[in-house]
């Protein structure tokens, strides 16, 4: 394919990812699209021209090399294409799978303004996958002359984590992960569902980290079990903060505590950490109901919908007070969960939750909405019709409503500064205002997404790393 | 993993179990608790902490059978692991020196759960009375531990076989009218901290309550402990468990924690008729 002309190039029709049928899959939790074959991925991968100036790179949160490793999986050349990725993206199986390259890199490619994107994601995942499989993941494990005698403390093992963990023990470091819930991954493993990320993806991920060295230690609530102060005492020389937005949003609405009532975080930790799908094998409970609500239009309430969904209950519907338009989930989860029967209530919002007299979710009361002026960030305001109001039959309702930050650990440690919503401030080196310690992920952004977690998690560990050798030259 | 280093058993279905944690014996103080998970297939569940050491490393737990995963508790021997222990969990109870007298009172576990609380009480110069309830004699628990704390220990049984016959409320009316009470916390079945709250109300005594509504994680994520407090949405696990008992909704967390009656009924079909005498 290596001779092809960019004009036929341009001409190859996108390969779409084939996925397993909705009326099967919407009763399982397996993944949900079944992968490229190696021809397909090299026919789709050759439809990249190699273009001059490659947008997608900089539409790229970390600049992935995206033509060179679509290039050498082209030529056949895997061990190259894996090391690419893995130069820049130490996650590539989970990017792949969760990124919303529609947004980023897929948005600004070349082809994409005559003919459809390369399929970026879906290429990565594939790379990612066979190099795991053939074992071709790169040692990043350092050398023993590499070895640095300064330990770091890593608190929460979600992206953020996970990236500092990568970056620094490559250098040489010693690092800790402390992760509060008995299972490493943050979002990945308990909120984002087993039919888009697999719990071996994960595993695999987290497997390769301890296999370079990286200590994961379970069970343990920075803030609480061991303050940032005693990691300090402990002889650690930095400690990063990668704890994640944490704290679920309530609606403020009248009966938002009846049962019936959750927050995406509890209905989705139930069943993709507690595993109440295979309930009573696995013995945490989750109750499904009837006619199911789901209120936002983010990634999170597609996961919860489609989660949902394979409970088999008679409707689920997504409320969302803006229209379809301004849904920030990834389009093809959209697609997905309307593949999987999901329904679109747009242009609605939820004012009140009706029970009945045991306390059950009965109905809510929802009124319409159009859509007024954009606000400052560009997007219409959603405005209430007055006099709309009517009532939906409900008997579950989940609201994904977006997370506030969790203080447990700025309101045990001084120093730490905090922003108006309670994020943690860091300088362009990803230091907090107390020397030694850094953040990086939604615990700074209150909420955004793997990669730019990720991101933030680059420029962490390249601080720490610049703080730590300042430190060693002082000695 | 979290070794069982010794067991008790202290009443019908009860165990008072030591458990190897060093890091959170370090840590925890009163009022806090944990979260435990027996194994892979365990469900996550919140437990109070009777009292703890410091250089041994081990934390002092009351587990009464309530249903599947507190029932697998009673069975567990020393030398037996739990996978997963995290804590301290929620805000320490909020104690000070007091101008008066402070009552604790327990109900079930509470009885262990308030020990701590009435130590810290004694440290900071207080005058503390504790009143412990259950049914009847035989279902009294750590009453004898908390003795040990306390200036002065109440007893009472529904029945009248040891103590004052009644509910603790009986021991509380009566402290009320001997002494100037001026805190006031209650541990133990929702119905009793809410008798509790009714009683202190109209002379205006702080009296806090530790609410025990379902949890899942414990650590302020999942928003499945949502209880109301002075009419706002709060989260008990980490803004609790200790709220303000007068502005609690009790009826809401009762109804609440009856969310899942029915799977914990096919979830403890094991044990239903499971004879615990023997344990
Ligand atoms: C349901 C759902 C679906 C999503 N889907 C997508 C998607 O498709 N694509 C995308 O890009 N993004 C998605 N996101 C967003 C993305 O998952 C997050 O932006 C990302 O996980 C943030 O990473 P993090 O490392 O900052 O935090 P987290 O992933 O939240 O991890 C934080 C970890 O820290 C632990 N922790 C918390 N407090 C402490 C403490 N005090 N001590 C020790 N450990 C602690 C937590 O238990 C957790 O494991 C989704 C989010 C949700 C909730
Ligand atoms: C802060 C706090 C401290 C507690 N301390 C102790 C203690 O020291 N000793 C003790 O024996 N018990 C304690 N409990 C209660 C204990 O957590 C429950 O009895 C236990 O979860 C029951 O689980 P099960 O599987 O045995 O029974 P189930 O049959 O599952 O439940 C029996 C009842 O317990 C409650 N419950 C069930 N699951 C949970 C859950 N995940 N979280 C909270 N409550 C639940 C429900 O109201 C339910 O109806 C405490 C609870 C809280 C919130
Ligand atoms: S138990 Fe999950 S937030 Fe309190």
């Amino acid at each position: 394919m290596a001779d092809l002309k960019t004009k036929d190039r341009m001409k190859i029709k996108r390969t779409e990812m084939p996925l397993r049928d909705p009326e099967v899959r919407k009763h399982d939790f397996d993944e949900v699209p079944v992968g490229f074959t190696m021809e397909e991925a090299v026919l789709e991968a050759s439809r990249c021209i190699d273009c001059g100036k490659p947008h997608c790179v900089e539409g790229c949160p970390v600049n992935i090399n995206i033509p060179g490793f679509l290039k050498a999986l082209e030529k056949g050349d895997m061990q190259s294409s894996i090391n690419i990725l893995m130069n820049t993206n130490q996650l590539p199986s989970i990017c792949g799978r969760v990124c919303p390259q529609d947004q980023q890199c897929e948005l600004v490619c070349i082809v994409g303004k005559k003919n459809k994107p390369v399929s970026i994601g879906n290429l990565e995942r594939f790379v990612a996958d066979y190099a795991m499989e053939h074992n071709l993941i790169p040692d990043f494990t350092p050398t023993e002359a590499m070895e640095v005698d300064q330990k770091i403390a890593i608190a929460g093992s979600g992206p953020a984590g996970l990236t500092v963990a990568a970056e620094l023990r490559k250098l040489g470091y010693k690092v800790k992960i402390f992760e509060a819930l008995h299972k490493p991954g943050g979002v990945l493993f308990y909120g984002i569902p087993r039919f888009r990320l697999p719990a071996q993806v994960i595993d695999n991920e987290i497997n390769n980290l301890k296999k370079m060295g990286v200590e994961v230690e379970l069970n343990a609530l920075i803030g609480r079990t061991y303050t940032v102060d005693a990691l300090f005492e402990e002889g650690y020389d930095a400690v990063m903060i990668g704890t994640g937005a944490g704290l679920p949003k309530m609606l403020g609405l009248p009966g938002e505590n009846l049962k019936g009532v959750f927050a995406a975080n509890e209905f989705l930790t139930r069943v993709n950490l507690m595993r109440a799908d295979k309930f009573p094998e696995y013995i945490t409970p989750v109750i499904v109901g009837k006619d199911v609500v789901i209120i936002g239009a983010g990634n999170t309430a597609m996961d919860a919908a489609r989660t949902a969904m394979r409970f088999e209950p008679n409707s689920v519907t997504i409320v969302y007070r803006r229209s379809r338009d301004e849904a920030p989930a990834r389009t093809e989860e959209l697609l997905h969960a309307e593949q999987e029967g999901v329904k679109f209530l747009f242009l609605n919002n939820p004012v009140e939750l009706i029970g009945d007299e045991e306390y059950n979710l009965k109905e809510m009361k929802v009124i319409k909405m159009e859509l007024g002026e954009p606000d400052e960030g560009g997007r219409r305001r959603p405005i209430a019709i007055k006099g709309s109001e009517y009532n939906i039959k409900c008997d579950m309702m989940v609201s994904a409503l977006g997370f506030g930050v969790n203080p447990l650990i700025t309101s045990t440690t001084k120093g730490i500064d905090v922003n108006s919503w309670g994020a943690i401030v860091v300088d362009e080196n990803g230091m907090t205002t107390k020397e030694g310690v850094f953040a990086a992920g939604d615990i700074i952004t209150g909420g955004s997404t793997v990669i730019m977690a990720m991101g933030q998690a680059k420029t962490a560990a390249k601080g720490i790393d610049r703080y730590l050798k300042a430190k060693r030259e002082v000695k | 993993m979290y070794k069982i280093l010794k067991r008790k058993v202290i009443a019908a279905k009860t165990v008072m179990l030591h458990v190897e944690a060093p890091a959170v014996a370090k840590s925890i103080q009163q009022g806090q608790f944990i979260m435990l998970k027996l194994n892979e297939y365990g469900e996550r569940i919140p437990i109070s902490i009777s009292g703890w050491n410091r250089e041994e490393g081990w934390l002092r737990i009351v587990i009464m059978g309530a249903g599947r995963t507190s029932n697998e508790i009673l069975l567990m021997q020393e030398g037996d692991e739990f996978e997963s222990l995290v804590g301290p969990l929620g805000t320490p109870s909020h104690v000070g020196k007091f101008d008066g007298t402070c009552v604790l009172l327990g109900g079930g576990y509470g009885a262990g759960a308030i020990i701590p609380v009435a130590q810290k009480l004694k440290e900071l110069g207080n005058r503390v009375i504790g009143v412990v309830g259950a049914r009847n004699k035989d279902l009294l628990v750590m009453h004898n531990e908390l003795k040990e704390e306390v200036d002065a220990l109440y007893i009472t049984t529904n029945d009248g076989s040891e103590g004052i016959k009644g509910f603790v409320t009986n021991a509380l009316s009566s402290i009320m009218e001997k002494e100037n009470v001026a805190w006031v916390m209650g541990v133990g079945p929702v119905p009793m901290m809410k008798a509790i709250a009714d009683m202190t109300r109209a002379d205006k005594i702080p009296t806090y309550a530790s609410l025990n509504a379902i949890m899942v994680d414990g650590t302020g994520m999942c928003g499945a402990c949502r209880v109301t407090v002075g009419g706002e949405t709060k989260f008990a696990c980490i803004h609790g468990p200790d709220f303000n008992a007068h502005e609690t909704n009790f009826e809401e967390l009762m109804l609440r924690q009856g969310a899942y009656k029915e799977p914990e009924a096919i979830a403890n079909e094991k044990f239903k008729d499971f004879d615990f005498s023997k344990i």
